[in-house]
Parts: C-alpha cells; sequence; structure tokens
C-alpha cells in the first residue's frame, strides 16, 4: 500500500514509522523547517517540506499516483479538510483519513462527509466521563460506518429500570442492551432474563439520536 | 464579523451595521450573526482554508446560495471553483492587472537600433 501523510508532528511521525515497519511505502509532507529536518535525518527522501495543502507541493509528495490511502494529521482542522477533499475529488483517492484537533470542528467534517475522522480530545473525555462515578451515559464508540454507537449506563436506585428483567423494558427501536458490569466487577452478556441493579454499569448498541430514549427507558420515567 | 474586536474600530464611526466578535468556524457565532436570514455571505480571513470551510458552511449548511469565498492561492481557488464555490482570488486578479500595465506601456518590442 502506498499511504500520503500530512504533518510531520508525533502523531504522523509514528504513523509513518508504524506503516514502513509493516512494509507499506509512505510519503509525508511537513511545513515546518526544523520539524522536517529532523524527520529527514530518519527518513530520508520519504519527507517532503511544504504546506500540504498546496497543491504543487501535493503533487511533487506524489498525489498524482494517487495514494491508496492519504491521512491528514497536521494540527489545523481546516488544512485537514482541504486535504481530504483535494486528495478524494480532485484526485480520486479512494481512502483518506482526518484528524479532528478541536471536537468543535467535527460537523464540519461530516458536513462535507470526510470520514473517518478521529479525535483524540473526544475519546479522552469519554474515558473521563467513563471514570466519572455518577455518569449517566457515555458515547464510548462511535461506528461511523454502521451508523452505530456503543454507550454506557449507569443504573442507580431511583433508575425506573432498576430491579427489573430486560425483557421487560421497552426499549426504543434501533436500540439493544450488551452487557451488564455489576458491583463486584463481574460483568455478564444482556439477555432477557438479566435483572438490573443499582449500581450496573450497563454497554448498549443503538442507533445515533436514540440516547434520549434510551435514557428515558433506563435512567428516569 | 470578526474574532478582533479592535477590527470593529476600523469600520469608522459612522458604521451603523452591528459587529459580532467571534471565529467564523464557530456555527453559534455565525447563527449569532445573523447567517440565517442572511441573502448574501462573504468570507475573506486572512487563512485561505479556513475560508473554504466557512464557504461550504454558509453554502451546504446554511442554504446561502450567493456565498463568495476568497482564496488567495490561484491554484485552489481554481479547484474550489470546479467544485461549486464563487471564489475570489486577489493574487490572480492583480497578476492580470500588473501584467496588463505593464503591456499598456509604449515599451518597444525590439531593442532600438541606433
Amino acid at each position: 500500500m502506498y499511504a500520503l501523510i500530512a504533518g510531520g508532528g508525533k502523531v504522523g511521525a509514528n504513523v509513518l514509522r508504524t506503516l514502513q515497519r509493516l512494509g507499506h511505502e509512505a510519503t509525508l509532507v511537513e511545513q515546518r523547517r526544523d520539524r522536517y529536518e529532523r524527520l529527514e535525518d530518519e527518513f530520508g527522501h520519504e519527507i517532503h517540506h511544504g504546506d500540504a495543502t498546496e497543491i504543487y507541493v501535493l503533487e511533487r509528495a506524489g498525489i498524482r499516483r494517487p495514494p491508496d490511502l492519504v491521512v491528514a494529521l497536521t494540527g489545523d482542522d481546516e488544512d485537514n479538510l482541504v486535504i481530504c477533499q483535494i486528495a478524494r475529488e480532485k484526485y480520486g483517492v479512494d481512502k483518506v483519513v482526518a484528524r479532528v484537533n478541536d471536537p468543535r470542528n467535527q460537523e464540519h467534517f461530516d458536513l462535507i462527509g470526510i470520514a473517518p475522522t478521529v479525535c483524540a480530545t473526544s475519546s479522552i473525555m469519554a474515558l473521563v466521563q467513563h471514570e466519572v462515578p455518577e455518569h449517566e451515559l457515555v458515547q464510548l464508540l462511535e461506528l461511523r460506518r454502521e451508523n452505530l454507537e456503543i454507550v454506557e449506563v449507569q443504573i442507580d436506585a431511583n433508575s425506573p429500570s432498576a430491579g427489573r428483567r430486560v425483557d421487560t423494558l421497552s426499549l426504543p427501536e434501533g436500540a439493544r442492551l450488551i452487557s451488564v458490569l455489576r458491583g463486584g466487577g463481574e460483568s455478564e452478556i444482556a439477555i432477557g432474563s438479566t435483572e438490573l441493579q443499582p449500581g450496573d454499569q450497563v454497554l448498549a448498541i443503538l442507533r445515533p439520536g436514540k440516547e434520549d430514549e434510551l435514557r428515558r427507558i433506563l435512567l428516569r420515567a | 464579523m470578526d474574532d478582533k474586536e479592535e477590527t470593529l474600530a476600523r469600520l469608522g464611526d459612522a458604521w451603523r451595521g452591528s459587529f459580532v466578535v467571534g471565529h467564523g468556524m464557530d456555527i453559534g457565532v455565525l447563527r449569532e450573526a445573523g447567517i440565517e436570514g442572511a441573502d448574501a455571505v462573504v468570507v475573506a480571513t486572512n487563512g485561505d482554508n479556513t475560508n473554504i470551510v466557512i464557504g461550504q458552511v454558509a453554502q451546504k449548511r446554511f442554504d446561502i446560495s450567493c456565498t463568495v469565498v476568497r482564496i488567495l492561492d490561484p491554484a485552489r481557488a481554481a479547484f474550489y471553483r470546479t467544485q461549486g464555490l464563487r471564489t475570489v482570488c486577489p493574487t490572480k486578479t492583480a497578476i492580470d492587472e500588473l501584467t496588463e500595465a505593464v503591456r499598456s506601456c509604449e515599451v518597444p518590442s525590439q531593442p532600438a537600433v541606433r
């Protein structure tokens, strides 16, 4: 596989290192002179100096071939978006991956149809929420291609679902419970006869947009 | 709208329009500035890629068909024109005008022969 990476910070450099170790061909474009020189010492000719949102820089780096994959990992979301858009629309690159630095910009990527995206801040926020003792509903994983997401819900003593069997809950269409993690640390797959108890951490899979309905059934009437 | 409040001073005392401080990539600020009722949107920040994103947000999300975007880089301006964005490229305008100005000078096309 041939991949073109835009952005040679810690993320970009490690992606390049990993791809090379797996035996793939990859080139990287870095704008900052100091970073470029450091990367060139390590990787040699695979590194190009310039602004990866400039068409002639992309062409010099090999976008005309075109690459099997373009990975936009700069620190600027607008740059990542433009790089992916040019790669896909102008050069017919099939697969693009973009880094989203500010989660508030996610909607712009969605609007223009750039996917998949990776947002470290959002992932960290989900993990932080997961650790907060009294969280309600936390999104753990977004399965964009499947248009599904996996969320975690914590049941408490006041929840309408506490003390009830899963098959007696009227879960919203497009939502299923996956598993239950009990206070003692043991977990079980959620089946019809599973009884929810206060303190349970429940994993559910659902269509995006069904969160409120699920919250209503599980957490408050 | 502009992300720097000082910009308002440049508009002068006679400015009677409104002014919103904030970044154009922020949907909330765009709404506050009234994008939903706008007949036209002009995007002219000093960042080409910022303008490209905001322009597409105005066009695709808020359905403003008269969205005009400034892009300094002629190559990107040309590409995004093919993508249906109304782009203005001041660099290209300057090149054309400078070329025209030189052409209109009365310079002999051949070196003068004595």
